[in-house]
């Protein structure tokens, strides 16, 4: 979690766990720089938003960038016009929500020639092997493969967040390892870290390389 | 690895439909529910099923009618308007004795209202989804787990009364993500021999069909019909109690709200409030056991519902006006936080010192 390009791009299988990872990335960001800005593309999705965390970023001095039928009853895939900023301010370091599967990375494809071509990203697939439709590698790498096509940019990374909700355990995370790897090397690309619940496991015990804690999004039921 | 997996309400729901036997799958896509159909249009194909996306709820609903009708497993899906939709097709069920799984993950109405999370459709689902005298078994789940485990005992009794089953969620049932274990004892469908699967010339035609001619025969029908539910009735009532036994105050909520009221009851606990839950499970039939039993110590009943109040009535009945019942409720998409029920309680509790 050292080196963040200017524009960390999140994608994978719908409830992979991409919004809770984004919404602490831009808290870590915000750490290093002070123009960070986090961005909600999800056009699929009308529940779970980026946006429930508003009341952090404003806090935190995080910009967010949403539609601004986010959390309405406007149930329409609108995309937010300052989402051309993501591209146009070079000044701006952004974590970029992008809706689940091949169908929310569509959005994606307006702004994939600009980032392209300034090339300070990272693409980095949200995993978990506790999702039914991603269980093991294959189909894990067929939905990358999607993803890409859809989006039109290729993954530079992986972020492994296996979990089985509020049953995940230190066991739960180290059964993943062995799936996290097997994609790793079945697509060539670096696991970027592996997302844990904070207080899971401890930066400093070692049994596991790159944690990242993550704070959960408030949960009222 | 665990046997666990994490699952979506909506997408833990059609993985038991398949588990159940169900190939056949008729739908038309509607937040809060869209990902029944997505997850059926990914997996049906893959295993022989048929997905169909209709060119309309009506046409969805009369789909079912027709697998039904040659006895096979079938459901479709939608939410509160699309439900609306389905009337007069789920009427038509009942008039001909078709089993069918529907599944309403509502929304706020009424119209076309909003995309959050309500259960406004209590009155629709349990007494009047359409016209004629009839009933559906009406089962409402409170966690993922349950979306999956009400969804197979939606389709066996189903088959067995030869009633539609509709799984009555809200929104927050089928989009949160649970743990889930799919690790389901299914019961092997029962024979149809009224289903239309062709005579092969050793039998006379089987007729299914919701139209009478004669008066006469038509009463004799709807009677039976009720002797039918009269059995459901007796034999199919489910429900949970939560810290029932001594309490003063008894919640009642299904769904999404009997969370959030446990949460106010365990608080209230450590004041000292004597205040439990009495969750139905079946909506129709409506649990009266536990009410009748309730209303020997309770001092009043407060329902916890994401409407205007219409449980609260069947709960009037269960305990015939015995005590007062009162509401605590949000609606419009609106979820109670159990602050807000802890204080309700707490009122209540000063009431009835």
């Amino acid at each position: 979690m050292e080196n963040f390009k200017r524009i960390t791009l999140l994608c994978g299988h719908y409830g992979s766990g991409k919004t809770n990872i984004a919404v602490n990335m831009a808290y870590e960001l915000k750490k290093k720089y002070s123009n960070v800005a986090i961005a909600d593309l999800d056009i699929v999705n009308p529940y779970f938003r980026t946006k429930d965390s508003i009341k952090e970023f404003e806090k935190r001095d995080i910009k967010l960038i949403c539609s601004k039928y986010a959390g309405s009853n406007v149930d329409i895939p609108a995309l937010p016009q300052e989402m051309y900023a993501l591209t146009d301010d070079r000044q701006m370091h952004c974590i970029i929500d992008v809706g689940g599967d091949d169908r929310g990375a569509l959005a994606l494809g307006r702004l994939s020639p600009a980032i392209k071509e300034e090339n300070d990203y990272d693409m980095l697939m949200v995993i978990n092997c506790y999702r039914p439709l991603t269980r093991d590698v294959p189909s894990t790498i067929n939905i990358m493969r999607e993803i890409e096509t859809a989006s039109g940019i290729k993954f530079t990374g992986l972020i492994n967040n296996s979990n089985l909700g509020k049953l995940t355990t230190k066991q739960t995370v180290i059964d993943s390892l062995k799936f996290a790897d097997g994609v790793s090397k079945a697509s060539g690309l670096p696991i970027f870290c592996t997302a844990v619940k904070q207080g899971l496991f401890d930066r400093k015990d070692g049994s596991l390389k790159n944690v990242f804690p993550i704070e959960l999004q408030e949960n009222i039921y | 690895m665990a046997d666990k997996v994490l699952m979506k309400g909506n997408e833990a729901l059609a993985e038991a439909a398949i588990l159940a036997g169900c190939r056949h799958y008729f739908g038309y896509p509607i937040t809060p529910q869209t990902e029944v159909a997505a997850y059926m249009a990914k997996k049906m194909p893959k295993i022989g099923g048929t997905f169909l996306q209709a060119e309309s709820e009506i046409a969805a609903i009369n789909m079912v009618y027709g697998v039904s009708s040659a006895g096979h497993r079938v459901m479709t899906s939608s939410s509160s308007p699309g439900i609306s939709l389905k009337g007069e097709g789920i009427s038509y069920l009942a008039g001909a004795d078709l089993p069918a799984l529907v599944v309403n993950v509502q929304r706020g109405g009424p119209g076309l209202g909003g995309i959050q999370p309500s259960q406004s459709d209590y009155f629709q689902a349990t007494k009047g989804a359409a016209h004629g005298d009839f009933h559906m078994i009406v089962l409402a789940p409170a966690s993922v787990q349950e979306m999956a485990e009400l969804t197979i005992k939606g389709f066996e009794l189903a088959d067995k009364y030869r009633m539609t089953s509709m799984i009555l969620a809200d929104g927050t049932m089928g989009q949160m993500m649970e743990p889930v274990d799919l690790d389901f004892k299914i019961t092997p469908e029962p024979e149809k021999p009224w289903a239309t699967t062709g005579t092969k010339l050793k039998r006379n035609h089987n007729i299914v069909n919701s139209l009478s001619l004669v008066p006469e025969e038509l009463e004799q029908l709807n009677i039976a019909r009720y002797e039918r539910y009269k059995t459901v009735e007796e034999n199919e009532c489910m429900y949970e109690e939560y810290l029932v036994d001594d309490a003063d105050i008894v919640l009642v909520a299904f769904g999404i709200t009997s969370r959030v009221s446990k949460h106010a009851i365990d608080n209230a606990r450590e004041q000292g409030v004597k205040v439990g839950l009495i969750r139905p499970i079946t909506l129709w039939p409506f649990p009266k056991a536990p009410f009748q039993k309730a209303v020997g110590h309770a001092k009043a009943f407060i329902t916890v519902e994401l409407n205007m109040g219409q449980m609260i009535e069947d709960v009037k009945l269960a305990t015939n006006c015995k005590v007062p019942v009162h509401l605590c409720n949000r609606v419009g998409g609106m979820i109670p936080d159990h602050t807000q029920v802890y204080d309700k309680i707490m009122e209540i509790n000063e009431e009835v010192k």
